[in-house]
């Protein structure tokens, strides 16, 4: 467990539990032994109803800014004839759970001034602004461009149009008041891959669709058998607290 | 007011791999040694424990093994006329923290070096002229050969427990045919364990470079190939090729580490204590500057403590071991307007260039979850001074290799050149090609500049009010031109693999540095070795000239970048330093060499 994480320990184990009841029931899979405590504590809840895993309640994020977060990283990673995208391995949940980890409040870069915003790219990072202060000012504005040149907000558009917004905010050819739609965008990115990646018990990658479709392995981390082997890697992916996909 | 400990023989400042290796020789010759780190314990149990360490989110994405440098940072600009800005995040290089330092977290690559680069100037003068080391480049001489320190680097093997392929063994080929690297210097005896098995990227590669005409060794790993008890009743289980290693903590116990290979047996000496959580702010001198007194360091408390002692050893990262220098008083700042002074001066880096090939899906599968951190195949024919440098204009080396040490999807997806980085066409890529692709580095030498140093920075401070370390760096001509030639040396091996696309990652002509873009964690200088005080921080035996009861072991010492990972050096290095202390030092305090 990761030093950010542990103070929504209790919190992210008992989402879990609650998450995986679908999970199972649809899937009918059969659940690793590490996963027993997790299903006792399951039963313990078996009088209320299933909650699936897009009924969660964001913590950071108002309604506005979950709804444009949801159709951003629908287009960064689209459910497509390759399989599920951002929204099935939950990035949208991930990031949300991420707003309440160390990262977010920039507490790991090094954040004295003075600031200077207009330091070329190869000085890296030189904002005042952490990452909930990305997002809270970086939705804002970037629905209230999509406003100006369309008349709707980002969540409304179809999705050429979408992307074609999300095209700009990444060349950085789009001013934003408050901050460089570039630095959003790249955030934005960043977090997404990162939630359709990681371990599921950051609360991404659900039924590890991202390892899935790369073939990457996950947890295994044993192959001692496989180094010279030039051949698909056919076992599929577990995840630490044990689930096998 | 600091409260003031009872005084040690020696303390020790940083317990990664030099701080260690200080600490075992010296309570070995009978010292009380406190050794000061400034980062929490950590160990195999429980930071690196199965299977909470296989996470890439924490670890290597969030950097949970890295120094923190909200507390401390650097601050870096381009040319000594421009203002310097601080490193913000972490990007291209990642310092080490807690105890075992960068020693944690590393590959585990564990080389020698080549001995034409402890003699950098004086073999490129006597070989092509004094003129072709062009104006401005610092580069010198060790001033210690690669025979006296080659027991040092044959017991630094033993400790770490390195897997490799001998080429000669007092001058007895046993290596060609094998996997051994006929650039290779001579050693005294053979590697303590085999090398380790080869990927197929690294099969590839072998295969390749050998068509092309180069020829191909099986990289020195500090990873095992095999079960292993080091000199010290450490013991090491084998690699299974885990592919977290790099960045985190090796569950296996199969990566040499400080707190695997050193720290059980220094847990049994009475004479040795270690303090966690304790951040140096000083080296207290007396009031003529000739003598170190003792440390000064702020406890997990924000205390203030004084630890006193005969004998200080500066074992942190690089350019901790400069910044503790500068900040005490420790020999005279380098000044790059008149070239004089020796406290920052060479600060020197690495000049890497990368080449990735794709392949279809029915061509290669070379599943680059699968990796160990040590493990590959290299070629050594554009290394060191190993080809005539005479018509191409440059200085310094490269050695070329596949590194396979494990992939991971959030960092590691990398599609073939002109794919979107969203999308679906990003997606179907990533699909299509990240078990089908292998990288090839030039792990290239870099060179030291009157310009490229170390000082401390008049605006930007640490969480304790002391001023950070300014980086002044950028890249030269000489560089630039070095890995311009190597890549295209390199493209060779690429394109006889038959890849289905290449991605070839450069500088090209007018590159500035990128502090934003992981290149290694390399770097060298700013209190360098030598064998003049004029020009030098500290003596062949890492002896400050100045204050003689401090020794800086560590890359600090390297008057420039080697071809070679610098870790086996810093090993061997250290050990060099402390039988120096061990025979000569404790039996006459005072300089081991006269100025």
């Amino acid at each position: 467990m990761s030093n950010e994480d542990s103070p929504n320990e209790r919190r992210d184990f008992l989402r879990k539990s609650l998450t995986l009841i679908p999970v199972v029931t649809l899937a009918g899979a059969s659940l690793a032994s590490p996963l027993s405590a997790q299903e006792s504590s399951a039963k313990h809840d078996a009088n209320k109803p299933a909650a699936p895993a897009s009924h969660y309640e964001p913590s950071y994020f108002t309604a506005e800014e979950w709804t444009f977060l949801h159709a951003a990283v629908a287009r960064l990673i689209p459910t497509d004839e390759r399989g599920p995208g951002a929204i099935e391995a939950g990035v949208p949940e991930y990031i949300d759970r991420q707003m309440g980890t160390s990262y977010a409040n920039g507490s790991l870069w090094y954040m004295q001034g003075p600031f200077n915003a207009n330091a070329a790219p190869e000085f890296g990072y030189q904002l005042k602004l952490s990452p909930k202060e990305v997002y809270r000012l970086g939705i804002a504005a970037a629905d209230n461009w999509c406003h100006q040149q369309h008349g709707k907000l980002f969540a409304q558009l179809d999705a050429a149009t979408q992307d074609a917004a999300l095209k700009q905010f990444e060349s950085g050819k789009v001013a934003f008041e408050q901050l460089p739609a570039k630095t959003f965008f790249t955030q934005l990115l960043q977090n997404t891959k990162e939630g359709f990646f990681c371990d599921p018990m950051h609360g991404g990658n659900k039924n590890m669709v991202g390892w899935k479709l790369i073939n990457f392995p996950g947890a295994r981390a044993d192959f001692m058998d496989w180094v010279e082997r030039d051949e698909r890697y056919p076992f599929p992916p577990v995840s630490i607290r044990g689930e096998r996909a | 007011m600091a409260t003031s400990m009872k005084k040690a023989d020696a303390v020790i400042v940083g317990f990664g791999w030099a701080g260690a290796i200080m600490a075992k020789e010296l309570t070995e010759a009978g010292l009380n040694v406190v050794a000061l780190e400034r980062g929490p314990m950590q160990d195999t149990y429980p930071e690196g424990s199965y299977p909470q360490v296989i996470d890439e989110l924490t670890y290597n994405i969030r950097r949970k093994l890295f120094q923190d440098i909200s507390k401390e940072t650097v601050t870096i600009r381009h040319g000594v006329n421009d203002v310097a800005l601080p490193n913000r995040q972490l990007g291209a290089f990642l310092p080490g923290n807690g105890v075992g330092g960068a020693g944690v977290h590393w590959s585990g690559v564990h080389f020698r070096v080549d001995p034409v680069e402890l003699r950098m100037r004086s073999h490129y003068e006597e070989r092509y002229g004094k003129k072709f080391i062009p104006e401005g480049m610092t580069i010198q001489d060790f001033g210690v050969t690669y025979e006296e320190l080659e027991p040092y680097f044959d017991f630094a093997e033993k400790v770490f427990g390195t897997s490799g392929t001998a080429w000669t063994i007092n001058g007895k080929n046993v290596g060609e045919g094998k996997g051994g690297n006929p650039f290779a210097p001579d050693r005294s005896t053979d590697f303590p364990l085999v090398a380790q098995k080869n990927t197929i990227s690294a099969q590839l590669f072998q295969k390749a470079a050998t068509e092309v005409g180069y020829h191909p060794y099986n990289l020195p790993s500090a990873n095992t190939s095999g079960p292993y008890t080091n000199p010290y009743g450490a013991q090491m289980g084998p690699c299974n090729f885990c592919g977290f290693c790099s960045g985190y903590v090796c569950y296996m116990y199969s990566k040499a580490s400080p707190n695997l290979n050193i720290l059980p047996a220094l847990k049994q000496e009475p004479k040795f204590e270690l303090r966690t959580n304790a951040y140096v702010l000083r080296v207290n001198l007396d009031s003529d500057k000739r003598r170190a007194t003792g440390v000064t360091y702020v406890d997990a408390q924000g205390q203030e403590i004084e630890q006193p002692a005969d004998l200080v050893i500066l074992s942190a990262f690089q350019f901790h071991n400069v910044r503790l220098m500068l900040l005490s008083g420790i020999g005279k700042p380098y000044d790059p307007k008149t070239g004089e002074g020796v406290v920052g001066k060479n600060f020197a880096y690495q000049n890497m260039a990368t080449i990735k090939a794709y392949f279809d899906k029915d061509a290669h599968h070379t599943n680059p979850f699968i990796g160990a951190g040590g493990n590959g195949v290299a070629v050594d024919d554009f290394n060191a001074d190993n080809f005539d440098h005479g018509p191409h204009g440059f200085v310094g080396g490269s050695p070329f290799w596949v590194n396979q040490a494990g992939t991971r999807p959030i960092a590691g997806i990398n599609n073939p050149p002109g794919t979107p980085e969203w999308g679906s066409q990003w997606k179907a890529a990533a699909a299509d090609y990240y078990t089908h692709q292998l990288s090839m580095d030039a792990h290239g030498a870099h060179q030291s500049y009157r310009d490229n140093y170390l000082d401390l920075d008049p605006t930007y401070k640490d969480a304790y009010g002391q001023p950070l370390l300014r980086m002044t760096f950028d890249w030269k001509e000489n560089d630039l031109r070095m890995t311009q030639f190597m890549v295209e040396k390199m493209k060779k091996i690429a394109e006889a693999m038959n890849p289905k696309a290449l991605k070839v990652s450069v500088k090209g002509a007018g590159s500035h540095f990128n502090t934003a873009s992981y290149q290694t964690t390399h770097l060298n200088g700013g209190a360098i070795m030598g064998t003049d005080p004029k020009t030098s921080a500290v003596n062949k035996y890492l002896q400050s000239w100045d204050v003689p009861n401090v020794f800086v072991p560590g890359a600090s010492a390297f008057p420039q970048g080697l071809g070679y990972n610098p870790t086996g050096l810093v090993a061997a290095l250290t050990y060099w330093s402390a039988r120096a202390i061990r025979e000569q030092y404790l039996k006459n305090p005072g300089p081991l060499v006269q100025a």
